[in-house]
Protein backbone atom coordinates (compact mmCIF):
# COMPACT_ATOMS: atom_id res chain seq x y z
CA UNK A 1 0.00 0.00 0.00
CA UNK A 2 1.65 3.47 -1.35
CA UNK A 3 0.10 5.61 1.83
CA UNK A 4 1.89 8.56 0.23
CA UNK A 5 0.01 8.74 -2.48
CA UNK A 6 -1.51 12.19 -2.97
CA UNK A 7 -3.75 13.04 -5.72
CA UNK A 8 -6.98 15.43 -4.75
CA UNK A 9 -5.03 17.74 -2.51
CA UNK A 10 -1.94 18.04 -3.86
CA UNK A 11 -2.64 21.65 -4.74
CA UNK A 12 -4.99 22.59 -1.72
CA UNK A 13 -2.22 24.31 0.35
CA UNK A 14 -0.08 26.83 -2.03
CA UNK A 15 -1.07 30.60 -2.27
CA UNK A 16 -3.58 31.59 -4.50
CA UNK A 17 -4.51 27.65 -5.18
CA UNK A 18 -7.67 28.38 -6.31
CA UNK A 19 -6.51 30.73 -9.06
CA UNK A 20 -6.22 29.31 -13.05
CA UNK A 21 -2.77 30.63 -12.63
CA UNK A 22 -1.19 28.58 -9.83
CA UNK A 23 -3.29 25.40 -11.54
CA UNK A 24 -1.77 25.46 -14.50
CA UNK A 25 1.67 25.88 -12.63
CA UNK A 26 1.10 22.54 -11.54
CA UNK A 27 0.30 21.00 -14.39
CA UNK A 28 -3.33 21.76 -14.52
CA UNK A 29 -5.72 21.48 -17.79
CA UNK A 30 -3.23 19.23 -19.33
CA UNK A 31 -5.34 16.23 -18.81
CA UNK A 32 -8.35 18.02 -20.69
CA UNK A 33 -6.05 18.70 -23.75
CA UNK A 34 -4.27 15.45 -23.73
CA UNK A 35 -8.15 14.06 -23.27
CA UNK A 36 -9.93 16.29 -26.35
CA UNK A 37 -6.26 16.05 -28.73
CA UNK A 38 -5.57 12.50 -28.26
CA UNK A 39 -8.60 10.31 -26.87
CA UNK A 40 -12.12 9.22 -27.80
CA UNK A 41 -14.82 9.79 -25.58
CA UNK A 42 -15.31 5.72 -25.26
CA UNK A 43 -11.63 5.76 -24.40
CA UNK A 44 -12.03 7.84 -21.46
CA UNK A 45 -14.76 6.16 -20.49
CA UNK A 46 -12.65 3.26 -20.31
CA UNK A 47 -10.07 4.33 -18.44
CA UNK A 48 -12.43 5.37 -15.94
CA UNK A 49 -14.35 2.08 -15.44
CA UNK A 50 -10.71 0.69 -15.54
CA UNK A 51 -9.96 2.79 -12.73
CA UNK A 52 -12.52 0.98 -10.34
CA UNK A 53 -13.66 5.01 -9.04
CA UNK A 54 -16.55 4.89 -6.54
CA UNK A 55 -18.99 7.54 -6.43
CA UNK A 56 -18.00 9.31 -3.64
CA UNK A 57 -21.34 11.22 -2.93
CA UNK A 58 -22.18 8.22 -0.33
CA UNK A 59 -23.67 5.62 -2.11
CA UNK A 60 -20.35 4.30 -3.80
CA UNK A 61 -21.82 3.80 -7.57
CA UNK A 62 -19.01 2.83 -10.04
CA UNK A 63 -18.45 5.75 -11.71
CA UNK A 64 -17.36 4.39 -15.25
CA UNK A 65 -20.61 1.94 -15.08
CA UNK A 66 -22.84 4.61 -14.62
CA UNK A 67 -21.78 6.64 -17.52
CA UNK A 68 -22.06 3.81 -19.24
CA UNK A 69 -25.67 3.69 -18.38
CA UNK A 70 -25.72 7.24 -20.99
CA UNK A 71 -27.55 6.50 -23.96
CA UNK A 72 -25.15 7.76 -26.88
CA UNK A 73 -27.53 9.14 -28.86
CA UNK A 74 -30.47 11.01 -27.55
CA UNK A 75 -33.28 13.33 -28.70
CA UNK A 76 -33.27 15.52 -25.44
CA UNK A 77 -30.12 17.23 -24.53
CA UNK A 78 -28.00 15.42 -21.76
CA UNK A 79 -26.66 16.94 -18.87
CA UNK A 80 -24.23 16.54 -16.21
CA UNK A 81 -24.74 17.86 -12.26
CA UNK A 82 -22.04 18.12 -10.03
CA UNK A 83 -23.46 17.02 -6.67
CA UNK A 84 -21.72 20.03 -3.87
CA UNK A 85 -24.75 19.71 -2.04
CA UNK A 86 -22.39 18.92 0.83
CA UNK A 87 -25.29 18.01 3.26
CA UNK A 88 -24.36 14.81 4.98
CA UNK A 89 -23.71 15.64 8.89
CA UNK A 90 -19.93 15.17 9.55
CA UNK A 91 -18.98 15.56 6.23
CA UNK A 92 -16.91 18.48 5.19
CA UNK A 93 -14.62 17.70 2.06
CA UNK A 94 -15.86 18.92 -1.00
CA UNK A 95 -16.06 22.17 0.29
CA UNK A 96 -11.86 22.00 0.29
CA UNK A 97 -11.88 20.95 -3.32
CA UNK A 98 -14.44 23.74 -3.92
CA UNK A 99 -12.36 26.63 -2.10
CA UNK A 100 -9.10 25.34 -2.56
CA UNK A 101 -8.99 23.75 -6.06
CA UNK A 102 -11.67 24.99 -8.13
CA UNK A 103 -10.11 24.13 -11.67
CA UNK A 104 -9.43 20.36 -10.35
CA UNK A 105 -13.31 20.45 -10.42
CA UNK A 106 -13.89 22.53 -13.24
CA UNK A 107 -11.75 20.52 -15.56
CA UNK A 108 -12.66 16.94 -13.82
CA UNK A 109 -16.58 18.05 -15.22
CA UNK A 110 -15.35 19.43 -18.75
CA UNK A 111 -13.65 15.81 -19.60
CA UNK A 112 -16.66 13.85 -17.80
CA UNK A 113 -18.81 16.03 -20.53
CA UNK A 114 -16.51 15.21 -22.93
CA UNK A 115 -16.53 11.36 -22.44
CA UNK A 116 -20.42 11.49 -22.35
CA UNK A 117 -21.13 13.83 -25.13
CA UNK A 118 -22.64 16.71 -22.60
CA UNK A 119 -22.89 19.95 -23.33
CA UNK A 120 -24.37 21.68 -20.52
CA UNK A 121 -23.64 21.09 -16.85
CA UNK A 122 -24.56 22.40 -13.72
CA UNK A 123 -22.64 22.32 -9.67
CA UNK A 124 -25.42 22.40 -7.48
CA UNK A 125 -23.92 23.58 -4.31
CA UNK A 126 -25.78 24.23 -1.17
CA UNK A 127 -26.78 27.26 -0.39
CA UNK A 128 -24.90 28.04 2.48
CA UNK A 129 -21.53 27.94 0.75
CA UNK A 130 -21.73 31.69 -0.39
CA UNK A 131 -18.41 31.94 -0.75
CA UNK A 132 -17.52 28.57 -2.60
CA UNK A 133 -20.05 29.64 -5.34
CA UNK A 134 -18.22 32.62 -5.75
CA UNK A 135 -14.81 31.03 -5.77
CA UNK A 136 -16.29 28.77 -8.83
CA UNK A 137 -18.36 31.77 -10.73
CA UNK A 138 -14.72 33.30 -10.50
CA UNK A 139 -12.84 30.18 -11.61
CA UNK A 140 -15.27 29.55 -14.55
CA UNK A 141 -14.83 32.74 -15.88
CA UNK A 142 -11.56 32.17 -15.79
CA UNK A 143 -11.55 28.70 -17.37
CA UNK A 144 -13.61 30.98 -20.08
CA UNK A 145 -11.28 33.04 -20.91
CA UNK A 146 -8.61 30.63 -21.22
CA UNK A 147 -10.93 28.53 -23.86
CA UNK A 148 -11.34 25.46 -21.55
CA UNK A 149 -15.30 26.22 -21.73
CA UNK A 150 -17.76 27.60 -24.10
CA UNK A 151 -17.70 27.06 -27.82
CA UNK A 152 -15.05 25.40 -29.50
CA UNK A 153 -13.13 24.32 -26.60
CA UNK A 154 -9.41 24.44 -27.82
CA UNK A 155 -10.04 23.89 -31.44
CA UNK A 156 -11.64 20.87 -31.00
CA UNK A 157 -15.42 21.59 -32.13
CA UNK A 158 -16.29 20.72 -28.65
CA UNK A 159 -18.91 22.59 -26.66
CA UNK A 160 -19.43 22.83 -22.88
CA UNK A 161 -21.33 25.26 -20.70
CA UNK A 162 -21.28 25.29 -17.21
CA UNK A 163 -22.96 26.82 -14.40
CA UNK A 164 -23.29 27.08 -10.57
CA UNK A 165 -26.79 26.47 -8.82
CA UNK A 166 -27.52 27.42 -5.68
CA UNK A 167 -29.13 25.53 -3.25
CA UNK A 168 -31.62 26.99 -0.22
CA UNK A 169 -31.31 24.70 2.54
CA UNK A 170 -32.31 21.55 2.50
CA UNK A 171 -30.25 18.08 2.68
CA UNK A 172 -32.53 16.47 0.65
CA UNK A 173 -31.47 18.05 -2.38
CA UNK A 174 -28.45 16.27 -1.99
CA UNK A 175 -30.28 12.91 -2.93
CA UNK A 176 -29.84 12.73 -6.79
CA UNK A 177 -33.40 13.06 -7.86
CA UNK A 178 -34.72 15.62 -5.42
CA UNK A 179 -31.76 17.55 -6.70
CA UNK A 180 -32.83 17.14 -10.06
CA UNK A 181 -35.93 18.89 -9.26
CA UNK A 182 -34.61 21.32 -7.15
CA UNK A 183 -32.72 22.63 -10.26
CA UNK A 184 -35.83 22.74 -12.07
CA UNK A 185 -37.23 24.88 -9.56
CA UNK A 186 -39.66 22.95 -7.78
CA UNK A 187 -39.25 21.84 -4.15
CA UNK A 188 -36.79 18.87 -3.10
CA UNK A 189 -39.08 16.10 -3.56
CA UNK A 190 -37.75 13.01 -4.68
CA UNK A 191 -38.62 11.02 -8.33
CA UNK A 192 -39.73 7.16 -8.23
CA UNK A 193 -36.62 5.43 -10.15
CA UNK A 194 -36.37 3.84 -12.70
CA UNK A 195 -36.34 5.72 -14.90
CA UNK A 196 -32.78 6.69 -13.91
CA UNK A 197 -31.28 9.74 -14.07
CA UNK A 198 -28.75 8.12 -17.08
CA UNK A 199 -31.63 7.35 -19.08
CA UNK A 200 -34.97 9.94 -17.75
CA UNK A 201 -33.04 13.38 -15.67
CA UNK A 202 -32.93 16.71 -15.61
CA UNK A 203 -35.54 18.38 -18.20
CA UNK A 204 -36.35 14.59 -19.11
CA UNK A 205 -32.59 14.03 -20.24
CA UNK A 206 -30.24 11.51 -19.80
CA UNK A 207 -28.30 12.71 -16.90
CA UNK A 208 -25.17 12.18 -14.67
CA UNK A 209 -24.65 13.05 -11.69
CA UNK A 210 -21.69 12.66 -9.49
CA UNK A 211 -20.22 14.22 -6.62
CA UNK A 212 -17.59 16.74 -6.56
CA UNK A 213 -14.68 14.39 -5.10
CA UNK A 214 -15.36 11.76 -7.92
CA UNK A 215 -15.15 13.89 -10.28
CA UNK A 216 -12.13 15.78 -9.42
CA UNK A 217 -10.32 12.65 -9.24
CA UNK A 218 -10.75 12.24 -13.33
CA UNK A 219 -8.14 14.55 -14.12
CA UNK A 220 -5.86 12.16 -12.92
CA UNK A 221 -7.25 9.29 -14.23
CA UNK A 222 -6.85 10.63 -17.52
CA UNK A 223 -3.18 11.78 -17.40
CA UNK A 224 -2.05 8.73 -15.58
CA UNK A 225 -4.35 5.89 -16.64
CA UNK A 226 -7.01 3.66 -15.11
CA UNK A 227 -4.58 1.11 -14.22
CA UNK A 228 -2.64 4.05 -11.75
CA UNK A 229 -5.54 4.32 -10.23
CA UNK A 230 -6.71 1.14 -9.77
CA UNK A 231 -3.28 0.11 -8.62
CA UNK A 232 -4.16 2.35 -5.08
CA UNK A 233 -6.05 1.35 -2.18
CA UNK A 234 -7.79 -2.20 -2.34
CA UNK A 235 -8.79 -4.42 -4.99
CA UNK A 236 -13.12 -3.73 -4.57
CA UNK A 237 -11.95 -0.03 -3.04
CA UNK A 238 -9.35 1.85 -5.28
CA UNK A 239 -7.99 5.14 -5.27
CA UNK A 240 -7.17 7.68 -2.60
CA UNK A 241 -10.43 8.89 -0.51
CA UNK A 242 -11.16 12.37 1.05
CA UNK A 243 -11.83 11.21 5.38
CA UNK A 244 -13.63 13.69 7.31
CA UNK A 245 -13.07 13.25 10.69
CA UNK A 246 -14.61 15.40 13.20
CA UNK A 247 -15.69 15.11 17.26
CA UNK A 248 -13.13 14.20 19.88
CA UNK A 249 -9.95 13.80 17.72
CA UNK A 250 -7.08 16.37 18.64
CA UNK A 251 -6.98 17.29 15.07
CA UNK A 252 -10.08 16.91 13.29
CA UNK A 253 -9.99 17.44 9.24
CA UNK A 254 -9.98 16.62 5.84
CA UNK A 255 -7.36 14.21 5.36
CA UNK A 256 -6.67 11.92 1.81
CA UNK A 257 -5.55 7.98 2.38
CA UNK A 258 -5.64 5.47 0.26
CA UNK A 259 -8.95 3.27 0.44
CA UNK A 260 -8.45 0.34 3.18
CA UNK A 261 -5.91 2.11 5.71
CA UNK A 262 -7.05 0.95 9.01
CA UNK A 263 -9.56 3.61 10.96
CA UNK A 264 -7.27 2.97 14.14
CA UNK A 265 -4.36 4.48 11.46
CA UNK A 266 -6.69 7.70 10.80
CA UNK A 267 -8.14 8.78 14.47
CA UNK A 268 -4.69 8.11 16.46
CA UNK A 269 -1.75 8.96 13.72
CA UNK A 270 -3.49 10.99 11.55
CA UNK A 271 -5.56 12.64 13.34
CA UNK A 272 -3.42 13.33 16.76
CA UNK A 273 -5.75 10.93 18.69
CA UNK A 274 -8.04 11.47 21.58
CA UNK A 275 -7.95 14.63 23.78
CA UNK A 276 -5.38 13.48 26.97
CA UNK A 277 -6.73 11.45 29.20
CA UNK A 278 -10.33 9.93 27.05
CA UNK A 279 -10.81 7.03 25.74
CA UNK A 280 -12.87 5.87 22.58
CA UNK A 281 -16.86 5.09 22.97
CA UNK A 282 -17.88 5.03 19.24
CA UNK A 283 -17.45 5.75 15.77
CA UNK A 284 -19.72 6.95 13.09
CA UNK A 285 -17.78 5.56 9.77
CA UNK A 286 -19.15 7.39 7.05
CA UNK A 287 -21.33 10.33 8.03
CA UNK A 288 -24.58 10.46 9.88
CA UNK A 289 -26.44 7.89 8.05
CA UNK A 290 -24.32 5.08 8.02
CA UNK A 291 -24.78 2.61 11.54
CA UNK A 292 -22.07 3.88 14.19
CA UNK A 293 -19.35 1.36 15.39
CA UNK A 294 -18.36 0.43 18.98
CA UNK A 295 -14.97 1.01 20.25
CA UNK A 296 -13.48 -2.22 19.51
CA UNK A 297 -15.40 -2.53 16.17
CA UNK A 298 -13.66 0.85 15.31
CA UNK A 299 -10.23 -0.29 16.18
CA UNK A 300 -10.63 -3.43 13.82
CA UNK A 301 -12.01 -2.28 10.82
CA UNK A 302 -10.32 -1.10 7.62
CA UNK A 303 -12.05 2.14 5.40
CA UNK A 304 -12.94 0.40 2.77
CA UNK A 305 -16.85 0.01 1.26
CA UNK A 306 -15.92 -4.39 1.55
CA UNK A 307 -15.07 -4.24 5.06
CA UNK A 308 -17.42 -1.52 6.55
CA UNK A 309 -20.19 -3.50 4.65
CA UNK A 310 -19.64 -6.31 6.25
CA UNK A 311 -19.82 -4.59 9.50
CA UNK A 312 -23.44 -3.74 8.80
CA UNK A 313 -22.44 -0.02 8.30
CA UNK A 314 -21.29 1.75 5.04
CA UNK A 315 -17.94 3.78 3.91
CA UNK A 316 -20.62 6.46 3.01
CA UNK A 317 -19.26 10.29 2.59
CA UNK A 318 -16.10 8.84 4.38
CA UNK A 319 -17.17 11.27 7.17
CA UNK A 320 -15.79 9.42 10.28
CA UNK A 321 -17.28 11.24 13.78
CA UNK A 322 -15.12 10.19 16.80
CA UNK A 323 -17.16 9.97 20.28
CA UNK A 324 -15.49 9.28 23.54
CA UNK A 325 -16.36 8.13 26.68
CA UNK A 326 -18.36 11.62 27.55
CA UNK A 327 -20.46 11.47 24.94
CA UNK A 328 -24.38 10.21 25.79
CA UNK A 329 -24.85 7.98 22.85
CA UNK A 330 -29.07 9.01 23.45
CA UNK A 331 -28.66 12.34 23.41
CA UNK A 332 -26.21 12.31 20.21
CA UNK A 333 -28.98 9.93 18.80
CA UNK A 334 -31.91 12.24 19.74
CA UNK A 335 -30.19 14.90 17.81
CA UNK A 336 -29.91 12.98 14.58
CA UNK A 337 -33.26 12.14 15.14
CA UNK A 338 -34.32 15.64 14.98
CA UNK A 339 -32.23 16.41 12.31
CA UNK A 340 -34.10 13.59 9.84
CA UNK A 341 -37.31 14.49 11.07
CA UNK A 342 -36.85 18.32 10.18
CA UNK A 343 -35.73 17.12 6.59
CA UNK A 344 -38.03 14.52 5.58
CA UNK A 345 -39.49 15.98 2.02
CA UNK A 346 -42.83 14.73 3.82
CA UNK A 347 -43.75 12.37 0.39
CA UNK A 348 -43.65 9.16 1.94
CA UNK A 349 -45.53 8.25 5.00
CA UNK A 350 -43.48 5.84 6.49
CA UNK A 351 -40.69 8.28 6.84
CA UNK A 352 -42.45 11.59 7.37
CA UNK A 353 -44.23 9.72 10.18
CA UNK A 354 -41.75 7.17 11.51
CA UNK A 355 -39.11 10.14 11.88
CA UNK A 356 -41.28 12.03 13.82
CA UNK A 357 -41.71 9.25 16.25
CA UNK A 358 -38.76 8.67 16.48
CA UNK A 359 -37.83 12.06 17.60
CA UNK A 360 -40.93 12.39 20.14
CA UNK A 361 -39.72 9.29 21.55
CA UNK A 362 -35.83 9.94 21.91
CA UNK A 363 -36.79 13.88 23.15
CA UNK A 364 -38.79 12.01 25.88
CA UNK A 365 -36.23 9.34 26.56
CA UNK A 366 -34.17 12.72 26.64
CA UNK A 367 -36.44 15.03 29.49
CA UNK A 368 -36.23 11.79 31.50
CA UNK A 369 -39.65 10.41 30.68
CA UNK A 370 -38.79 8.04 28.62
CA UNK A 371 -40.66 4.07 29.20
CA UNK A 372 -38.90 0.69 29.07
CA UNK A 373 -41.40 0.13 26.13
CA UNK A 374 -39.98 2.97 24.08
CA UNK A 375 -36.80 1.02 23.39
CA UNK A 376 -38.44 -1.72 21.22
CA UNK A 377 -40.86 0.66 19.86
CA UNK A 378 -37.86 2.39 18.54
CA UNK A 379 -36.81 -0.59 16.94
CA UNK A 380 -40.22 -1.69 15.58
CA UNK A 381 -40.30 2.26 13.77
CA UNK A 382 -37.24 1.66 12.07
CA UNK A 383 -38.16 -2.13 11.04
CA UNK A 384 -41.44 -0.24 9.53
CA UNK A 385 -39.59 2.81 7.40
CA UNK A 386 -36.71 0.19 6.31
CA UNK A 387 -37.31 -0.77 2.83
CA UNK A 388 -40.25 1.01 3.21
CA UNK A 389 -40.00 4.17 1.19
CA UNK A 390 -39.73 6.31 -1.72
CA UNK A 391 -35.64 7.49 -1.72
CA UNK A 392 -32.81 5.96 0.66
CA UNK A 393 -33.57 8.80 3.18
CA UNK A 394 -36.01 6.53 5.14
CA UNK A 395 -33.51 4.04 5.55
CA UNK A 396 -30.87 6.74 6.26
CA UNK A 397 -32.67 8.15 9.04
CA UNK A 398 -33.08 4.45 11.19
CA UNK A 399 -29.33 4.00 10.72
CA UNK A 400 -28.30 5.86 13.93
CA UNK A 401 -31.44 4.84 15.95
CA UNK A 402 -31.17 0.82 15.23
CA UNK A 403 -27.58 0.69 15.38
CA UNK A 404 -27.02 2.73 18.76
CA UNK A 405 -30.65 0.61 20.45
CA UNK A 406 -28.59 -2.60 19.23
CA UNK A 407 -24.82 -1.25 20.17
CA UNK A 408 -25.64 0.68 23.15
CA UNK A 409 -29.04 -0.84 24.60
CA UNK A 410 -27.86 -0.82 28.21
CA UNK A 411 -27.49 3.48 27.90
CA UNK A 412 -31.00 3.79 26.90
CA UNK A 413 -32.16 1.11 29.61
CA UNK A 414 -30.17 4.03 31.71
CA UNK A 415 -31.41 6.38 30.66
CA UNK A 416 -35.32 5.20 30.98
CA UNK A 417 -34.69 3.81 35.26
CA UNK A 418 -32.50 7.02 36.18
CA UNK A 419 -34.12 9.61 33.71
CA UNK A 420 -30.86 10.76 33.19
CA UNK A 421 -27.60 10.11 31.16
CA UNK A 422 -25.23 6.90 32.00
CA UNK A 423 -22.32 10.01 31.32
CA UNK A 424 -23.65 11.86 34.01
CA UNK A 425 -25.62 14.93 32.58
CA UNK B 1 -45.99 47.79 -3.21
CA UNK B 2 -43.35 48.29 -5.41
CA UNK B 3 -41.02 45.66 -6.69
CA UNK B 4 -38.27 46.42 -8.27
CA UNK B 5 -34.84 45.10 -8.02
CA UNK B 6 -31.48 47.70 -8.42
CA UNK B 7 -29.47 48.19 -10.97
CA UNK B 8 -27.32 45.45 -10.78
CA UNK B 9 -29.95 42.94 -8.87
CA UNK B 10 -31.65 43.17 -12.85
CA UNK B 11 -28.50 42.78 -14.82
CA UNK B 12 -28.09 39.88 -12.54
CA UNK B 13 -32.03 38.58 -13.11
CA UNK B 14 -31.08 38.71 -16.41
CA UNK B 15 -27.87 36.86 -16.46
CA UNK B 16 -30.21 33.94 -14.44
CA UNK B 17 -32.79 33.61 -17.16
CA UNK B 18 -29.67 32.70 -19.64
CA UNK B 19 -28.27 30.01 -17.66
CA UNK B 20 -31.21 27.50 -17.79
CA UNK B 21 -34.01 26.13 -20.86
CA UNK B 22 -36.80 27.31 -18.77
CA UNK B 23 -37.60 29.99 -16.56
CA UNK B 24 -39.12 28.20 -13.67
CA UNK B 25 -35.87 27.05 -13.28
CA UNK B 26 -34.61 30.60 -12.30
CA UNK B 27 -36.80 30.13 -8.94
CA UNK B 28 -34.02 29.52 -6.39
CA UNK B 29 -31.47 32.03 -8.00
CA UNK B 30 -34.03 34.76 -8.34
CA UNK B 31 -35.56 34.09 -4.71
CA UNK B 32 -31.76 34.34 -3.51
CA UNK B 33 -31.59 37.56 -5.04
CA UNK B 34 -34.89 38.75 -4.08
CA UNK B 35 -33.61 38.29 -0.71
CA UNK B 36 -30.29 40.04 -1.07
CA UNK B 37 -31.90 42.88 -1.95
CA UNK B 38 -35.59 42.73 -0.16
CA UNK B 39 -34.58 41.14 3.32
CA UNK B 40 -37.49 38.73 3.02
CA UNK B 41 -40.67 37.35 1.17
CA UNK B 42 -43.89 39.16 2.08
CA UNK B 43 -46.78 37.64 0.14
CA UNK B 44 -46.26 40.69 -2.49
CA UNK B 45 -43.08 40.49 -3.26
CA UNK B 46 -43.73 36.59 -3.80
CA UNK B 47 -46.50 36.97 -6.06
CA UNK B 48 -44.24 39.58 -7.81
CA UNK B 49 -41.15 36.75 -8.09
CA UNK B 50 -44.39 34.94 -9.22
CA UNK B 51 -45.78 37.72 -12.84
CA UNK B 52 -41.38 37.72 -13.13
CA UNK B 53 -41.03 33.92 -13.78
CA UNK B 54 -44.17 33.42 -15.21
CA UNK B 55 -45.15 31.10 -12.86
CA UNK B 56 -48.74 30.45 -10.77
CA UNK B 57 -48.73 32.43 -7.50
CA UNK B 58 -48.33 29.08 -5.47
CA UNK B 59 -45.11 27.42 -6.90
CA UNK B 60 -43.50 30.56 -5.61
CA UNK B 61 -45.21 30.19 -2.26
CA UNK B 62 -44.24 26.53 -2.22
CA UNK B 63 -40.60 27.07 -2.98
CA UNK B 64 -40.03 30.12 -0.27
CA UNK B 65 -41.37 27.33 2.58
CA UNK B 66 -39.51 24.26 1.32
CA UNK B 67 -36.42 25.89 1.65
CA UNK B 68 -35.56 27.18 5.37
CA UNK B 69 -33.00 29.85 3.94
CA UNK B 70 -35.48 32.00 2.99
CA UNK B 71 -37.09 34.28 5.44
CA UNK B 72 -40.53 34.48 5.04
CA UNK B 73 -40.01 37.06 8.55
CA UNK B 74 -37.84 39.94 9.01
CA UNK B 75 -34.67 39.28 10.73
CA UNK B 76 -32.10 41.19 12.33
CA UNK B 77 -29.33 42.45 10.62
CA UNK B 78 -27.15 40.04 11.55
CA UNK B 79 -28.85 36.68 11.35
CA UNK B 80 -27.40 34.07 13.98
CA UNK B 81 -26.85 30.87 12.51
CA UNK B 82 -25.67 27.88 14.76
CA UNK B 83 -24.96 25.08 13.96
CA UNK B 84 -25.88 22.22 16.56
CA UNK B 85 -26.12 19.18 14.50
CA UNK B 86 -23.92 16.16 15.75
CA UNK B 87 -19.90 17.03 15.47
CA UNK B 88 -20.67 20.94 16.92
CA UNK B 89 -22.67 19.40 19.82
CA UNK B 90 -19.45 17.16 20.55
CA UNK B 91 -17.72 20.32 20.99
CA UNK B 92 -19.81 22.38 23.09
CA UNK B 93 -22.58 24.57 20.37
CA UNK B 94 -25.58 23.66 22.89
CA UNK B 95 -23.74 25.79 25.38
CA UNK B 96 -22.64 28.53 22.62
CA UNK B 97 -26.80 29.05 21.78
CA UNK B 98 -27.51 29.40 25.73
CA UNK B 99 -24.89 31.63 26.00
CA UNK B 100 -25.70 33.40 22.89
CA UNK B 101 -29.75 33.53 23.97
CA UNK B 102 -28.63 35.09 27.48
CA UNK B 103 -26.09 37.27 26.53
CA UNK B 104 -28.50 38.96 23.85
CA UNK B 105 -31.84 38.36 26.10
CA UNK B 106 -33.64 36.16 23.44
CA UNK B 107 -34.83 32.77 22.84
CA UNK B 108 -33.68 31.10 19.52
CA UNK B 109 -35.98 32.25 17.13
CA UNK B 110 -36.23 35.56 18.40
CA UNK B 111 -34.79 39.32 17.24
CA UNK B 112 -33.21 41.58 19.75
CA UNK B 113 -35.20 44.68 20.19
CA UNK B 114 -32.75 46.92 18.39
CA UNK B 115 -33.10 44.69 15.38
CA UNK B 116 -29.76 43.53 15.32
CA UNK B 117 -29.41 39.96 15.93
CA UNK B 118 -31.94 37.18 15.36
CA UNK B 119 -30.48 33.41 17.07
CA UNK B 120 -31.26 30.27 15.39
CA UNK B 121 -30.33 27.06 15.39
CA UNK B 122 -29.03 25.22 12.14
CA UNK B 123 -28.20 21.79 10.31
CA UNK B 124 -24.49 20.64 10.24
CA UNK B 125 -23.18 23.09 7.97
CA UNK B 126 -20.39 21.05 6.62
CA UNK B 127 -17.49 22.70 8.35
CA UNK B 128 -17.24 19.80 11.30
CA UNK B 129 -13.88 19.66 11.45
CA UNK B 130 -14.18 23.44 13.07
CA UNK B 131 -16.58 22.88 15.53
CA UNK B 132 -18.35 24.63 16.22
CA UNK B 133 -19.50 26.52 13.56
CA UNK B 134 -22.25 29.88 13.42
CA UNK B 135 -22.71 31.41 10.02
CA UNK B 136 -23.37 35.02 10.28
CA UNK B 137 -25.46 36.31 7.35
CA UNK B 138 -23.22 34.89 4.77
CA UNK B 139 -19.82 33.98 6.81
CA UNK B 140 -18.92 31.33 8.65
CA UNK B 141 -17.30 31.70 12.19
CA UNK B 142 -15.80 28.46 12.97
CA UNK B 143 -13.97 26.71 16.20
CA UNK B 144 -16.21 29.12 18.33
CA UNK B 145 -15.25 29.89 21.78
CA UNK B 146 -17.33 32.13 24.68
CA UNK B 147 -14.40 34.21 24.17
CA UNK B 148 -14.43 34.41 20.03
CA UNK B 149 -18.51 34.93 20.18
CA UNK B 150 -18.21 38.05 22.98
CA UNK B 151 -15.08 39.88 20.53
CA UNK B 152 -17.40 38.85 17.28
CA UNK B 153 -20.59 40.57 18.96
CA UNK B 154 -18.69 43.39 19.99
CA UNK B 155 -17.31 44.18 16.40
CA UNK B 156 -20.39 43.45 14.64
CA UNK B 157 -21.89 45.99 17.33
CA UNK B 158 -19.32 48.45 15.83
CA UNK B 159 -19.69 47.63 12.30
CA UNK B 160 -23.36 48.85 12.92
CA UNK B 161 -23.04 51.89 14.30
C1 LIG C 1 -30.80 11.93 1.58
C2 LIG C 1 -29.61 11.89 0.68
C3 LIG C 1 -28.70 12.93 0.68
C4 LIG C 1 -27.59 12.92 -0.17
N1 LIG C 1 -26.73 13.96 -0.13
C5 LIG C 1 -25.66 13.97 -0.97
C6 LIG C 1 -24.75 15.07 -0.97
O1 LIG C 1 -24.90 16.03 -0.22
N2 LIG C 1 -23.70 15.03 -1.84
C7 LIG C 1 -23.52 13.97 -2.71
O2 LIG C 1 -22.58 14.00 -3.48
N3 LIG C 1 -24.35 12.93 -2.70
C8 LIG C 1 -25.42 12.90 -1.88
N4 LIG C 1 -26.29 11.84 -1.92
C9 LIG C 1 -26.05 10.76 -2.90
C10 LIG C 1 -26.64 11.10 -4.26
O3 LIG C 1 -27.99 10.67 -4.31
C11 LIG C 1 -25.92 10.40 -5.42
O4 LIG C 1 -25.78 9.06 -5.12
C12 LIG C 1 -24.53 10.97 -5.68
O5 LIG C 1 -24.56 12.35 -5.87
C13 LIG C 1 -23.96 10.33 -6.92
O6 LIG C 1 -22.64 10.77 -7.14
P1 LIG C 1 -21.40 9.77 -6.94
O7 LIG C 1 -21.77 8.49 -7.62
O8 LIG C 1 -20.26 10.44 -7.58
O9 LIG C 1 -21.24 9.59 -5.48
C14 LIG C 1 -27.40 11.83 -1.04
C15 LIG C 1 -28.30 10.76 -1.03
C16 LIG C 1 -29.38 10.79 -0.18
C17 LIG C 1 -30.34 9.64 -0.20
S1 LIG D 1 -38.01 8.63 2.09
FE1 LIG D 1 -38.41 10.56 3.18
S2 LIG D 1 -37.13 12.05 2.16
FE2 LIG D 1 -37.27 10.28 0.76
S3 LIG D 1 -39.02 10.73 -0.56
FE3 LIG D 1 -39.84 9.60 1.16
S4 LIG D 1 -40.48 11.20 2.64
FE4 LIG D 1 -39.13 12.17 1.16
S1 LIG E 1 -22.05 19.38 12.64
FE1 LIG E 1 -21.76 21.51 12.73
S2 LIG E 1 -20.82 21.97 10.85
FE2 LIG E 1 -21.22 19.86 10.68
Amino acid sequence: MNSSEIILLQNVDRPNSESIGVYRESGGYKALVKALKEMKPGEIVEEVKKSGVRGRGGAGFPAGLKWSFVPKESEKPKYLCCNADEGEPGTFKDRVLIERDPHQLIEGIIISCYAIGIHTAYIYIRGEFVKGARILEQAIAEAHENGFLGKNILGSGFDVDLYVHRGAGAYICGEETALMESLEGKRGNPRNKPPFPAVVGLYGGPTVINNVETLSNVPHIVTKGGDWYAGIGTEKSTGTKLFCISGHVQKPGVYELPLGVPLKELIYNVAGGLGEGHRLKAVIPGGSSTPILTAEEAEKVTLDYESLEALGTALGSGAVIVMDETTCIVRSTWRLSKFYEHESCGQCTPCREGTAWMEKILARIVRGEGRPEDIDLLADICDNIFGNTLCPMGDAATGPVLSTVRKFRNEYEYFIEHKRSIVGN
Amino acid sequence: MAFEFSAEGKKAFENILTRYPDKESALLPTLHLAQKEFGSFTVDRMDAIAGLLGLPHVRVYRGVSFYTMYQRQEVGKYLLQVCTNVSCSLLGAEKLVTYLGETLGIKVGETTADGLFTLIEVECLGACGNAPVMMVNDDYYEDLTIEKLDALLDQLRRNSE
